[in-house]
């Protein structure tokens, strides 16, 4: 043959002799062994320890917290708010509870699916009736279909406006201030382009709570 | 409109720009004399010889038994839970058919998932079993499409390299400090790492909430750069701390194509015929783009049977609306669909979005870029399933003028074609095969969660995805039986290895011939025509093959929607 020798094997000769397959195996088992411990140990662990340096808030999971140190949730998962006084997240489909955050899932059901249309125009009803629409008003998409987590922390602000009126209600705030409180926690698009104008429920219902405590009889009326 | 418009346009050109320095950057590392001090330290660990040149029966030989090896250990790991630390969440190990299924998927790039992740594994299997596994299958692909070009790229030689440097060099040159770097943004952005399993919270309205925590960072950045996709949550990359902002949702998405893209980059560079790399590039940008317009749509445009139970889907400065059942408030329409589109086209499968809840034109999507398998395309596979197209085309077009067809210089004779024709018709026989016979067995009734069109298009979905190693699922179907785990295992090997060796053994055929030059009948395959007929014999191919079905399922599907069929 007339193969120039390459530069990165010049002992060795120009063709490939055939060598016996078993030859493979050692390396094979040691090769697994080997890039486990460091893909499936080092650079984890390594990762870990870097990050809890940088971000220590975050890599322990953006939990909020009481004064008195009690965890109230994570700023990035949602919870589950049925009182009337507090604004209510999207229906979650995890399993077992809602917004159960030890078991993320959405619905799964398909398009033309009869239970899916059912439990939406169910959901329609009881959004009307809890904010009081009327009867053919048309309902925000994100406030009757389930998210894909089960957890999602957001709501839009078409959302948010519907709801603020039975909010101020609730509490005996003026709705002005239900909106200023809106206001300040929506988001608007990463440079103006990527994601979708959002309400952060769990930050606002918190904010609510600093705002004024509401007498327990207007609370205690709207829980379901 | 316009906003998500210009969003995606944005996207392409980042992607484009990183595809140019990735490509350079792997071109390096594929023909680089020096060995780096890691890369030699890891030699000798293994006991190789790095000067070893290697035919591509030895060169495939190799990928495969150190395969073997990998699934074989990450399998022991998860049978072993019991016995490992970190395990907060006291989760038992898995069954013998759902380890096997696991192990298959990961070592294969697949990542399908036949379990929930919070609901199954502990810290310590996510991280030494799962996350092991890959880096292990997304290097493997990259390191094969880098014997694979060279083997393109030589003649008169009877080697495509060594599998050992070219496994060892993607690991530390790319796919570990890569990987390092974005887990790194990822908790600034939010995401948790942490060994600790979870956090006990008390919620405003008194509720205790168990909230699951672990190593995810780590986990979620080699899960996109490595096309892999598994999640380390049930809901993957919809769940929050899997995907907390826009941000990180644009970062997924370039992650996942990055190398895809970038290949067609280091191909055109490694032999020397950068046109030819762009041709492969527009190739996939053009499909791309079609599919992306055909889901935005979709889903923008809802689903007309919840507007007629009230919902207000109308887009407005208010609410993105469309069809938000299974999706995520923070990304919308737009960062949904863009999702959807890149996870099934870069076959990484993990998915920020229930794609069950899909419109039907919107779930048509999906199946058909994992049936076509080559618009982008997994991490090294996807440069070889569409250079496997590209030897159909030539030899198509050197049918109708009557000529030997060439490619790259080299006569493409009968042994090139059976095994691409082997290649070929592996996947649609995977699919169509297992399809049917899931559809006949007589249990599978009881795993679906939607039936009529939509419950065949489940079936449908699960084996497309795993044949085409994607692992995106439509996730109402209970896939944890012994049949669908063993089943779903087989085809993602199928899928995996009979298409990835015989293409090795093409490139190790046309390392060996020698280069002719090119005359007046040689077809020139650098030139958009050349793209547009690439494009329209994967779409030929594709559509012949799985037109009917797709007819069944989605097709079905979408003209019931719209005559308001609800299916009970």
């Amino acid at each position: 043959m007339t193969t120039p020798t390459p530069p990165l094997a010049p002992i060795f000769s120009a063709n490939p002799a055939p060598k016996a397959w078993t030859g493979l195996l050692g390396p094979s088992l040691r090769c697994a062994v080997f890039v486990a411990l460091v893909t499936g140990l080092a650079y984890p662990l390594s990762t870990t320890g870097v990050a809890q340096l940088l971000w220590p808030e975050q890599a322990a999971g953006s939990l909020l917290t009481q004064h008195d140190g009690r965890i109230i949730g994570s700023r990035l998962i949602g919870q589950n708010f049925t009182q009337a006084q507090y604004f209510h997240p999207r229906p979650s489909h995890s399993a077992a509870t809602p917004y159960n955050a030890a078991a993320s899932s959405g619905s799964n059901l398909g398009p033309t699916n009869k239970a899916l249309f059912e439990t939406v125009a169910q959901r329609i009803a009881a959004y009307r009736a809890s904010n009081g629409l009327a009867a053919d008003a048309a309902v925000p998409v994100d406030a009757v279909t389930a998210s894909a987590s089960g957890l999602d922390p957001d709501i839009s602000p078409a959302n948010a406006q519907l709801q603020a009126p039975r909010i101020a209600q609730a509490r005996g705030l003026p709705l002005a201030t239900v909106q200023a409180l809106i206001a300040q926690h929506s988001q608007g698009r990463w440079l103006g382009l990527f994601g979708e104008p959002r309400v952060h429920v769990l930050p606002l219902n918190l904010a609510l709570d600093t705002v004024a405590t509401p007498t327990a009889a207007s609370g205690a009326d709207h829980e379901q | 409109m316009e906003i998500h418009i210009t969003g995606f346009a944005l996207i392409l050109i980042a992607m484009s720009g990183l595809a140019v320095l990735m490509g350079r950057w792997l071109a390096a590392t594929f023909e680089g004399q020096r060995h780096w001090r890691l890369e030699r330290l890891s030699y000798r660990i293994l006991g190789i010889d790095p000067a070893e040149r290697m035919s591509w029966a030895r060169y495939g030989l190799a990928l495969l038994l150190s395969n073997a090896a990998m699934m074989a250990l990450a399998y022991l790991l998860l049978r072993a839970q019991g016995l490992l630390p970190w395990n907060g969440l006291g989760n038992a190990a898995q069954t013998p058919d759902l380890a096997f299924n696991t192990a298959a998927s990961f070592i294969t790039n697949t990542n399908w998932q036949a379990y929930g992740g919070e609901g199954s594994l502990s810290n310590a299997t996510q991280m030494l079993a799962i996350t092991f596994l890959m880096f292990c299958g997304a290097t493997a692909g990259v390191a094969a499409a880098g014997g694979f070009i060279r083997g393109l790229a030589r003649a008169n030689s009877q080697d495509i390299g060594n599998y050992w440097v070219d496994f060892m060099r993607v690991l530390w040159r790319v796919m570990l400090p890569l990987s390092f770097i974005m887990a790194l943004v990822y908790v600034w952005q939010g995401m948790p790492q942490t060994l600790a399993s979870q956090a006990l919270a008390t919620t405003l309205e008194g509720a205790q909430q168990h909230i699951v925590l672990g190593p995810v960072a780590s986990f979620e950045s080699i899960k996109h750069i490595g096309t892999n996709g598994g999640g380390f949550f049930n809901a993957n990359a919809a769940h929050p701390f899997e995907n907390p902002t826009p941000l990180s949702n644009a970062l997924h998405i370039l992650s996942m194509l990055l190398i895809p893209s970038a290949l067609t980059v280091a191909f055109g560079l490694m032999l020397a015929r950068r046109r030819q790399g762009w041709v492969f590039f527009g190739a996939f940008v053009l499909m791309f783009i079609g599919f992306l317009a055909l889901v935005y749509g979709a889903e923008q445009s809802g689903n007309p049977l919840l507007r007629q139970a009230g919902a207000d889907q109308s887009l407005s400065s208010t609410q993105a609306g469309g069809n938000m059942e299974g999706k995520e408030l923070r990304f919308g329409i737009a960062g949904t669909a863009l999702f959807v589109t890149t996870t099934t086209a870069a076959t990484t499968g993990s998915v920020n979005a229930m794609h069950d809840s899909l419109t039907p034109m919107g779930g048509f999507v999906p199946l058909a870029q994992m049936m076509l398998n080559c618009v982008f395309g997994g991490d090294g596979v996807g440069l070889i399933n569409l250079i496997q197209y590209a030897i159909l085309t030539v030899f198509l077009a050197g049918m109708m003028i009557g000529r030997t067809p060439e490619f790259l210089g080299k006569k493409i004779e009968a042994r090139e074609m059976k095994l691409v024709m082997l290649s070929v018709l592996a996947h649609p026989a995977s699919i169509l095969g297992f399809t049917a016979l899931a559809t006949l067995w007589p249990d599978t009734n009881a795993s679906l969660n939607n039936h009529g069109a939509h419950g065949f298009a489940e079936i449908l979905y699960a084996y497309t995805s795993a044949t085409a190693n994607n692992g995106s699922a439509f996730a109402g179907l209970n896939a944890n039986t012994p049949f669908f785990n063993t089943t779903i295992g087989l085809a993602m090997l199928i899928g995996r290895y009979l298409t990835l060796l015989p293409l090795l053994a093409v490139a190790g055929s046309l390392a060996s011939k020698k280069t002719v030059t090119e005359g007046p009948g040689t077809f020139p395959t650098a030139t958009p025509l050349f793209m547009f007929l690439l494009v329209f014999v994967v779409l030929i191919v594709g559509g012949l093959t799985f037109l009917p079905a797709l007819a069944l399922g989605p097709v079905v599907e979408q003209l019931q929607m719209h005559a308001g069929y609800l299916q009970p």
